[in-house]
């Protein structure tokens, strides 16, 4: 019995587009395209299933708090929000990138910057994953915490490295910085509600299993 | 700070005005003389006391939430009380030492450094009730049934329950040898359901092989009553301690479920909350539009020892701050009789009687603003006759 339509949050961009084949695969075609509409809420061919589109660092605060049933969030995103709040049962394979450790080209891959005794500044968006990254290290760093082009940071003098998300690693280059250390592997995760898991038990778990089937269905490899 | 911020709260700190506080404040003996009539006596542990005690026995995260201060007439650290439960079972295994089952319940404000749940609060106000002395399955049903009473007389009538029992994970993790840190790092991945994790971790631990698909297999046994039957054919290979816990869930849901049978039953293997210190069923309350439990509960029958005195031990706890939110809309409409300034003693006497039968008088003061009805009135005492009547207001 399915009383509220189930809500799935993701963000626009490239989550949304690589979603949309496991969706389809799942029978779940959206009936507007968010790059075009201004709709945040989107109806499906299914109308008991709408897409919420919010920014992908929200995602997690939206299927925590119940206001989406399921979510579809980057490892990184989810690593950053921390806490066991949320079920995270399915690795969507998509949207894949590594979390790195990045620096200018001629800064020496072992971080020996700790060796001048001078503390290394850091900037990233993800604030909790760097601190944890490096304290493991045993390195005390500085962090600065920026919202995006990370990349300008070394280049100004702002910070020695930063830590972001790397796919082919062009931005890097084309800013004269090279990856140093892997961090993680990113990829998307498909998020959902703890009560919406126990009180929609049946629509949700149907549509676990219908996403599995199409991330291990090789048709739908991006 | 600036003379215009002097009325800010802290975050996740609510004052609450006349018309939250009344209606919350009908709840609270209504629910207080519910737990009386089943027999919960009730206890007031204190607000705030030495960390030692008040965290002995319980886990890293409730020293975590737990609020701190140095004792100026010691030097000891003192904490303000983010969950009553341990002090209560502290009160029963020191304090109480008796024999035959005892039934207590509590209810008051607690402090939490960080905002638990939605909605942010840091003060909720907790309400439990606790039933030591017992071991079997009828005193983990009893406390359920009170719970589904105190959920009723919220108004909340529709709500699912969520079932699981911490034996069953322990006693795996005891199969497969895993250590401390190893168990962590499982438990970590399987609050989350994060089958990524969970398979990864497996793949790098050594244990016998059929401990490790019976581990895998926690994480997808949850939904209807048809998990039990699932998880007694997938864990078939398990330890004695996993299934007697088995058996000890499907006992308690079918005596549930007789009594009850219209509740919704739901069944989580891999739910473990308050792994640290549970011990046997682990249960938790939901309602349709809130992302989160309302009530948590279960067994924790060691939770005494460290006091001097195991003793079984299961219960419940909720915020009544919650459950009025989302519970039956409730009114607050005062309503009540004005009255003239009562320089006469026959009004006095009037007024007296009045409110001894429970009415509400208000006095007029000298040269005040507002009538009767703006006071929040429906009735006035007009003086007919020589006599003082109650007369309705148009």
């Amino acid at each position: 019995m399915i009383d509220t339509p189930i809500k799935i949050a993701l963000s626009k961009g490239r989550i949304f587009a690589e979603t949309l084949p496991l969706l389809a695969h799942a029978g779940i075609v959206p009936v507007d395209d968010p790059e075009t509409s201004r709709k945040l809420v989107l109806d499906t061919n299914n109308e008991h299933i709408k897409l919420v589109i919010i920014r992908a660092s929200d995602v997690p605060t939206y299927v925590q708090y119940g206001a989406a049933d399921l979510g579809i969030a980057g490892k990184d995103v989810l690593m950053e929000h921390g806490g066991n709040d949320l079920y995270e049962p399915l690795d969507l394979k998509i949207a894949q990138c590594r979390l790195m450790v990045a620096g200018p080209v001629n800064c020496e891959n072992d971080l020996s910057y700790t060796r001048t005794g001078k503390r290394l500044k850091i900037a990233t968006k993800y604030i909790d994953s760097t601190r944890r990254y490096f304290a493991e290290k045993g390195i005390q760093v500085e962090i600065i915490k920026l919202y995006g082009s990370m990349e300008l940071a070394p280049l100004v003098g702002l910070a020695d490295l930063i830590v972001d998300v790397v796919d082919t690693g062009n931005t890097l280059k084309a800013n004269g910085l090279a990856p140093l250390e892997h961090i993680t592997d990113i990829s998307s995760r498909l998020v959902v509600n703890k009560a919406s898991m126990k009180m929609k038990h049946e629509a949700v778990n149907q549509l676990i299993n219908n996403l599995d089937e199409a991330v291990n269905n090789p048709e739908n490899r991006a | 700070m600036n003379t215009n911020d002097r009325w800010v709260l802290p975050e996740g700190i609510q004052e609450l005005l006349p018309v939250q506080a009344e209606p919350l404040e009908k709840l609270r003996r209504e629910i207080l003389d519910l737990f009386h009539t089943w027999g919960y006596e009730l206890v007031m542990p204190p607000f705030i006391e030495y960390l030692g005690s008040l965290l002995t026995g319980t886990g890293h995260d409730l020293d975590l939430q737990t609020f701190k201060l140095t004792d100026q007439l010691t030097g000891h650290m003192m904490g303000l009380r983010a969950d009553m439960t341990p002090q209560v079972a502290r009160i029963e295994a020191h304090h109480l030492k008796r024999e035959q089952p005892v039934r207590l319940c509590y209810l008051g404000t607690v402090l939490r450094t960080r905002p638990d749940g939605y909605g942010g609060s840091r003060s909720p106000l907790q309400l439990g009730a606790e039933l030591y002395g017992h071991g079997g399955i009828e005193s983990d049903v009893e406390i359920i049934l009170l719970m589904r009473d105190v959920l009723a007389a919220a108004g909340i009538k529709d709500f699912h329950l969520d079932l699981g029992h911490v034996g069953i994970f322990r006693g795996l993790a005891q199969q497969a040898g895993l250590t401390e840190s190893q168990e962590a790092v499982l438990f970590n991945a399987l609050q989350r359901k994060a089958r990524a994790e969970i398979d990864e971790f497996l793949e790098q631990v050594a244990m016998p092989a059929d401990v490790k698909t019976m581990l895998a297999s926690l994480m997808e046994l949850n939904g209807s009553s048809t998990v039990l039957e699932r998880a007694r054919t997938l864990l078939a290979n398990a330890n004695d301690n996993v299934l007697q816990s088995l058996e000890n869930l499907q006992t308690i849901a079918t005596s549930i479920n007789k009594k009850l049978p219209s509740l919704p039953l739901h069944f989580d293997l891999a739910e473990l909350r308050g792994y640290q210190y549970q011990t046997g069923i682990v249960f938790a309350a939901y309602v349709s539009g809130y992302g989160q439990e309302i009530v948590r509960g279960g067994r924790y029958d060691d939770i005494g020892k460290v006091f001097g005195r195991a003793r079984p031990a299961t219960g419940f706890s909720a915020d009544l701050k919650t459950l009025m939110a989302l519970g039956a809309e409730r009114d607050y409409q005062p309503a009540g009789i004005f009255s003239p300034d009562p320089d006469d003693s026959g009004l006095q006497n009037t007024i007296e009687s009045l409110r001894k039968a429970g009415e509400r008088v208000i006095c007029a003061l000298p040269g005040q603003h507002g009538s009767a009805k703006e006071m929040g009135c429906d009735r006035e005492l007009v003086e007919k006759k020589g006599k003082w009547e109650v007369v309705k207001i148009n």
